[in-house]
């Protein structure tokens, strides 16, 4: 009954950390920040004694571009970082976040592409904040009706609406032009010191910096909204809706906002994917992502910023990475294909015996204490 | 007239619970609702809290109509409730649990003092300040639950089942607690299974049978009245 919050195994790690002074954790955070600056640079690995094209293990990905991975696996951590807010945080089962991450690419490509039936042909950078914009009332507009009722409606009705968003796209010939998709979408302005842009075709170095850089950003920002009242009022309608309700929380109304916050940061994903993929179609936006992204921010840990990142990362990366490592040791054997199966896998495995998530957050693994025990009924026959 | 309810009607689905409820809680007053199991009691603590929708009647307190307001909303004109079983935040800590009680006022100080308050009343409660709420016994999620409802500063204080599930000599603790705090200014509203305790403690009282009330009267009355004797106390 005295068991303390912290988790045991990590809680080594942990007091010693809190236990730096706070100029090397600091330091500790801003080399780290710096090594991922420097990741996809060919120097890099050549300073470090293996170039890219060797025949050993590496942390490169030898069958696919490293930085267009990493740009992938940003792509993927940032969109764990905002569905985190909404299931993390709030606990809102939200199916369907790729549709928000769709509304903002289709945004993008809509209002830049000269091959656009809307013919507005605006700049890159103008169509970035109306993407943002159009995923976050979307999401007001789907949470509003449903937020209200308790249970797993939202759940069923953001499946709904990814699925809808992607039949649209991929059926409707006029806006959305089907299959054949919407070409010739802008990327992000800027010109290099050599007078070429700074964002191309073939380099995906930049885009993987502007991502990283949004990613940073946007964890400041939901760093500081989940130490505030906003972010207390979230662990408490998690926790218990109705006790929340009793404590003079307006349960609706932050509900709403984090599915907001969460459609608008899956907007700023798509609009950014939107920009350096210069061509997309429905095929990108297909449900399989929705739940790839779930999988991830469970497998890290939800309601834990640290974890979502942690589970975006390995849910890309990893896969990607182990495909140069079956050609290495002579096998024929591409783990993306089996993605879905083994994170399926492993997402089982992770609920029997750690459902908390890699880097649980203490709070939720508390939760889960609580919720064993009370599947265990001690008590005699509740009230009514 | 602190509460007043006029012939308050509440379905669930199809299945009325609440059959035109009336009933009063001055200013100052414990006022105990008593009656066994599905009688209504806790659903009739939801409708003044604003968990349950009310299908008729209406609720005013300090004399404004509430009966349609929002729940958070009431909890800001000063409706305070201990709800039934396991309403405490699992994984926030006893301060934390504290605090979020707290949420819609804004004055540190008053706040701070009240903290104290809190954990002077429940000893227990100081002692594990930083454990997790979801670790601690039943009796202590209780106190928690009742010292969370105290941190809003309520005028109208609900407490449910406050008893449920408690050893014996901490039911008597619980209730001279409850009575302590009606000395300090608290008007109390009482659902109570143990019909001995809370009639003893109560100035009035009410008797719940499916979904109306069959008799009121003051505390001293109804316990020694015979037909309450024989249903609720368990003597002949």
């Amino acid at each position: 009954m005295t068991a303390t919050v912290d988790n045991k195994r990590t809680a080594g790690f942990k007091s010693r950390w809190a236990a730096m002074p706070k100029q090397v954790r600091w330091a500790a955070l801003a080399a780290l920040i710096v090594l991922l600056y420097i990741l996809p640079n060919k120097w890099f690995y050549e300073y470090l004694g293996f170039p890219i094209g060797g025949d050993y293990f590496a942390f490169y990905t030898t069958r696919s571009d490293f930085a267009g991975v990493l740009f992938d696996t940003a792509v993927f951590v940032l969109l764990a970082v905002g569905l985190n807010v909404v299931v993390g945080f709030a606990g809102l089962l939200d199916l369907g976040y790729f549709g928000f991450y769709a509304l903002g690419a289709y945004t993008v490509a809509l209002l830049t592409s000269p091959e656009s039936r809307f013919g507005t042909n605006w700049p890159w950078l103008a169509a970035v904040p109306l993407a943002v914009m159009v995923a976050m009332v979307s999401g007001v507009i789907l949470g509003g009706p449903t937020l209200r009722l308790r249970g797993d409606y939202l759940a069923i009705v953001t499946l709904g609406f990814a699925e809808m968003i992607r039949l649209y796209a991929s059926r409707n010939e006029g806006i959305a032009q089907g299959q054949r998709g919407i070409p010739a979408i802008p990327h992000p302005p800027g010109t290099g010191t050599d007078g070429k842009p700074l964002f191309g075709v073939v380099d995906a170095r930049p885009y993987y910096w502007l991502m990283l850089t949004l990613i940073l950003l946007v964890l400041l920002l939901i760093r500081n909204l989940a130490n505030s009242r906003v972010g207390r009022a979230w662990v408490a309608i998690r926790e218990d809706e109705d006790a929340a309700e009793i404590m003079g929380v307006p349960t609706f109304k932050y509900k709403l906002w984090a599915f907001a916050i969460g459609a608008a940061v899956a907007g700023l994903t798509g609009a950014i994917f939107a920009g350096k993929q210069t061509f997309i179609n429905s095929d990108q936006f297909v449900l399989e992502s929705s739940i790839l992204v779930l999988a991830a921010v469970i497998l890290g840990g939800a309601g834990n910023i640290k974890g979502a990142i942690v589970g975006g990362a390995i849910t890309w990366y990893l896969p990607e990475w182990l495909r140069g490592v079956g050609d290495l040791i002579g096998v024929n054997f591409d783990a993306a294909e089996y993605r879905i199966l083994v994170f399926g896998v492993v997402v089982i495995i992770m609920m029997i015996f750690r459902p908390q998530g890699m880097v649980p957050n203490r709070r939720r693994a508390a939760e889960f204490a609580d919720r064993r025990k009370e599947a265990v009924p001690q008590e005699t026959v509740p009230n009514e | 007239m602190l509460l007043e309810i006029n012939d308050l009607t509440l379905l669930y689905g199809r299945i009325q619970a609440l059959h035109g409820i009336s009933l009063t809680v001055n200013e100052g007053e414990v006022v105990a609702l008593i009656g066994a199991n599905g009688a209504g009691k806790t659903t009739t603590m939801r409708a003044i809290s604003g968990l349950r929708p009310v299908a008729q009647g209406s609720i005013i307190f300090d004399g404004t109509d509430v009966t349609r307001m929002r729940a958070d909303l009431r909890v800001v004109r000063g409706i305070g409730q201990a709800p039934e079983g396991r309403g405490v935040f699992p994984g926030m800590s006893v301060v934390e649990n504290l605090e979020m009680g707290a949420y819609t006022r804004r004055d540190r100080g008053g706040i701070a003092e009240d903290m104290k308050m809190v954990m002077d009343l429940f000893p227990r409660l100081a002692e594990r300040r930083k454990q997790a709420g979801g670790t601690l016994s039943g009796g202590e999620q209780q106190m928690l639950a009742v010292g969370r409802a105290l941190m809003a500063r309520p005028r109208l204080l609900l407490l449910d089942e406050p008893s449920m599930g408690l050893a014996p000599m901490l039911i008597q603790q619980i209730f001279e607690i409850i009575t302590r705090i009606n000395e300090q200014g608290t008007t109390i509203l009482l659902v109570e299974q143990n019909a001995q305790q809370a009639l003893s403690r109560a100035h009035r009282g009410y008797v719940l049978e499916t979904g109306r009330i069959v008799k009121e009267g003051s505390g001293r009355d109804l316990l020694h009245d015979p037909a309450v004797k024989e249903a609720y106390l368990g003597v002949a």
